[in-house]
């Protein structure tokens, strides 16, 4: 796959768009088969590592009704099974081609309240596109309808047109109801358990809400103005936001109940504990965990080297363990920041890479070398401490192991020594365990994630979570997923009580 | 939120503020710390001890040393100026029980956080003998507060210029070789301060506490950029600590990644004096 300019990509949109348009009604599902998949616009690689700015531009207006077009329309909607808020997907695609954009994205809002966000980061390929059609008749996935491109072209077009409407809020209903942390949980049931009236207060960590999608995702794969636009949305529907109070600590969950008179609680901490690889060499200098380095790169702007306070390590070669979508950000960011050299190092093969197939593509695009089937095996360093490489073992696929993927087994004698000076490691992330530390009751299971019923209940009484904390390291949309059904349950439980 | 009420130079670069943090100042307890970040913009996030709170007034006491860009601009604040960010209190609390005689010693800046611990022992009915000490008289800190929590207090200065001329490790030595041997000691300074206080009192089999104070960004246990080695396992100073066992804490691995971004700071905190040099050049002009 080679780098197309977003001009090119536009004018080739242009001409499909006026040979199309005009009889759109009239297309087989042949026709609409044999039109081509319109690419993501995006800045040019060489670019593109220069800057922070967002890697995509997104469709123009002609490629996302052209992308419209290619949608077969089934009756019997297979992306919409595959999409774990079931957005009416078909739907929203045909308002597209009638160009009835407001309606389109007021589609989706009636079951996703972040179009912004998981168009940009869902991993569409294994959700809504995965079941495609047209992805099915054309014997590759990767070439399903655009679903999560056309998601963001609709939401942006929204936006940048000042066309969000703040949802109604009914009467105060003199309750109230505590959220614990701001990410995208939080800022679903902030939104929904505000809606009905009640009090919503959002606690935070740290000085700047919007959870990891603020300290986490880069401004090149997420721009920070569209999280702050979501959370200026709640704002003005009168959520109260409060930085720099992290509970458990400033304090108790229960004295949020007991002594502050909150009448419910929803814990939407996420996974904030970094996993490490327990080998040797971890804690030398040059070893970070990719929350760290992100954390400093994002949240601490540390990309602003002029300006910013928080130093970041200067690398020249980085290894960045772990295949997933951190790694990717890990790596790209690490190039970005000034690496020479930045190596993805994954014990499985290309396919089992769990990051979205855009993200590794872009990463590829950038010159990120990935060396798959690679494991490390220990950190060495030199006598200040300084990591010096690491060594690596190579690996094979065996059998498939509990999670249906082939187990990847090390092959004896093949060890390799990779010279760096950066090693960022990107394997997950355990839950936090402070709120479950200070509160006495909140039973969590083996993995430190947060026990919830099919409501999202906990165990404790009118406390509720979602999101990371209670499925370990997941999704923005499985997140938002779970913040509808907490909410929903605490709007039930407020208005019996 | 968060403004400055006093301001006091304790020592040449060591200052003291008290500022008013209403809920840190009712839930904090002794051992525990908090994350300043003066400018939300472009600021650093550093941890500072919490020396001393008062609940009914709504403030915490923080004793910082400047020793970099953003230590720098902190002790520019004057009072009735507000730190844009505080959170906390971090870390857990010190296990404070009656275990009969405690030697707490403190190093430097390390006295501010070995106030209130040795205040909590005493207050739990132990026996204290109090060590501190500086390079030099200058720079000698708490010297009446601690006095004031001590049964005994020994004061010492690396150059002599006031009390005895030793490192905290001799006086610390005498006491666990003494006829009443110390149940538990708490250490708290430089990191080769409390390396070596470790090194004494081992062989005395005295239980020893230390405080570390190191790197951290979100002190919420998110970044494990403070991770040290006890034990031969990684814990996080944020969550597991900030004390520890000091006998099996890995000093010579935490002092190099104290390190890691030792001269990115040091050009930073030039610049910034350098800056502060050329603007009172300039307001001389004016």
């Amino acid at each position: 796959m080679s780098f197309i300019p977003r001009e090119q990509l536009k004018t080739e949109a242009e001409r499909l768009y006026n040979e199309l348009k005009p009889k759109a009604a009239e297309l087989t599902a042949r026709d609409r088969r044999a039109i081509p998949q319109q690419e993501m616009p995006s800045q040019a690689p060489e670019e593109r590592v220069k800057n922070m700015q967002e890697v995509t531009y997104g469709y123009s207006k002609e490629q996302a009704v052209v992308e419209a077009l290619r949608c077969l329309q089934c009756k019997k909607a297979l992306c919409i099974e595959g999409c774990p808020v079931r957005i009416d997907i078909p739907a929203f695609i045909k308002a597209i081609v009638d160009e009835d954009f407001k309606k389109s994205i007021d589609i989706i809002k009636r079951d996703s309240l972040l179009p912004a966000i998981c168009g940009r980061v869902c991993p569409q390929e294994t959700q809504c596109q995965e079941k495609c059609t047209l992805g099915a008749a054309l014997k590759d996935k990767n070439k399903s309808v655009s679903i999560g491109r056309l998601e963001r072209y609709v939401a942006d077009w929204e936006r940048e047109n000042n066309l969000v409407t703040s949802p109604d809020v009914k009467p105060e209903t003199g309750k109230s109801v505590a959220v614990i942390g701001s990410g995208p949980a939080s800022i679903t049931v902030a939104g929904d358990v505000r809606r009905e009236g009640h009090r919503v207060v959002m606690f935070e960590a740290f000085h700047r809400p919007g959870g990891v999608i603020v300290y986490g995702i880069p401004e090149f794969r997420m721009p920070k103005a569209i999280v702050d636009a979501e959370i200026k949305a709640l704002q003005a529907m009168g959520v109260e936001v409060k930085t720099n109070f992290l509970v458990g600590r400033t304090r108790k969950l229960k004295d949020l109940m007991d002594k502050d008179g909150f009448d419910a609680v929803f814990i939407g901490t996420g996974a904030g504990l970094p996993r490490f690889m327990h080998i040797e060499g971890e804690n030398l200098v040059g070893v970070f965990s990719a929350n760290e380095y992100l954390t400093r790169a994002n949240l601490m702007k540390a990309y602003d080297a002029g300006r910013a306070d928080t130093p970041i390590f200067k690398s020249r070669k980085v290894a960045v363990l772990g295949g997933g979508n951190v790694a990717m950000d890990s790596a790209r960011m690490a190039k970005r920041i000034g690496a020479q050299k930045v190596s993805i190092v994954y014990r499985r093969s290309e396919v089992e890479l769990p990051a979205r197939i855009e993200e590794v593509h872009h990463a590829m695009e950038e010159g990120i070398e990935f060396r798959l089937l690679t494991n490390a095996q220990r950190v060495l360093g030199d006598e200040k401490g300084l990591v010096q490489a690491i060594e690596t073992l190579s690996y094979e696929l065996g059998e498939p192991d509990e999670s249906g993927r082939r187990r990847p087994v090390p092959i004896k004698g093949s060890e390799q020594i990779l010279e760096v000076d950066t090693v960022i490691v990107a394997i997950g992330n355990d839950s936090n365990p402070l709120i479950k530390q200070t509160t006495d009751g909140l039973e969590t299971n083996k993995w430190g994630n947060v026990i919830v019923d099919e409501n999202c209940k906990t165990s404790l009484d009118r406390v509720y979570a979602g999101g990371d904390i209670a499925l370990g390291s997941a999704t923005v949309i499985l997140a938002m997923g779970q913040g509808r059904t907490a909410a929903k349950a605490i709007n039930q439980l407020l208005a019996g009580s | 939120m968060n403004k400055i009420r006093e301001k006091t130079q304790l020592a040449g670069n060591v200052f003291q503020y008290v500022i008013e943090a209403p809920l840190i100042a009712s839930e904090r307890k002794p051992g525990q710390f908090v994350i300043v970040q003066i400018d939300t913009s472009f600021g650093e996030r550093i941890p500072l001890t919490i020396a001393d709170a008062d609940p009914a007034a709504g403030t915490v006491t923080l004793i910082f040393q400047v020793v970099g860009k953003t230590t720098e601009h902190f002790s520019r604040l004057k009072p009735g100026e507000a730190v844009e960010n505080i959170l906390g209190p971090l870390g857990r609390p010190t296990h404070i029980e009656k275990v009969g005689h405690v030697v707490c010693v403190g190093g430097g800046i390390g006295v501010a956080p070995l106030y209130p611990i040795t205040e909590g022992f005493r207050r739990a009915g132990n026996t204290i003998t109090a060590i501190i000490g500086a390079r030099s008289k200058e720079l000698l800190i708490l010297e009446d507060k601690m006095r004031a929590v001590a049964d005994e207090l020994v004061v010492t200065t690396d150059d002599g210029s006031y009390g005895r001329k030793a490192f905290v490790t001799e006086p610390l030595k005498e006491v666990c070789a003494g006829p009443n041997p110390p149940q538990l000691a708490v250490a708290i300074g430089p990191p080769v301060m409390m390396k070596n206080c470790a090194a004494t009192t081992k062989p005395f089999g005295v239980k020893t506490f230390v405080s570390l104070n190191t790197i951290m960004v979100d002190g919420t246990g998110m970044c494990g950029g403070c991770r040290v080695t006890v034990g031969g396992e990684t814990k996080f100073v944020c969550v597991d600590g900030p004390e520890f066992d000091g006998h099996l804490v890995d000093f010579d691995n935490m002092m190099l990644r104290l390190n890691a971004y030792r001269d990115f700071e040091r050009q930073a905190h030039e610049g910034c004096k350098l800056d502060a040099e050329i603007g009172k050049l300039q307001g001389g002009l004016v």
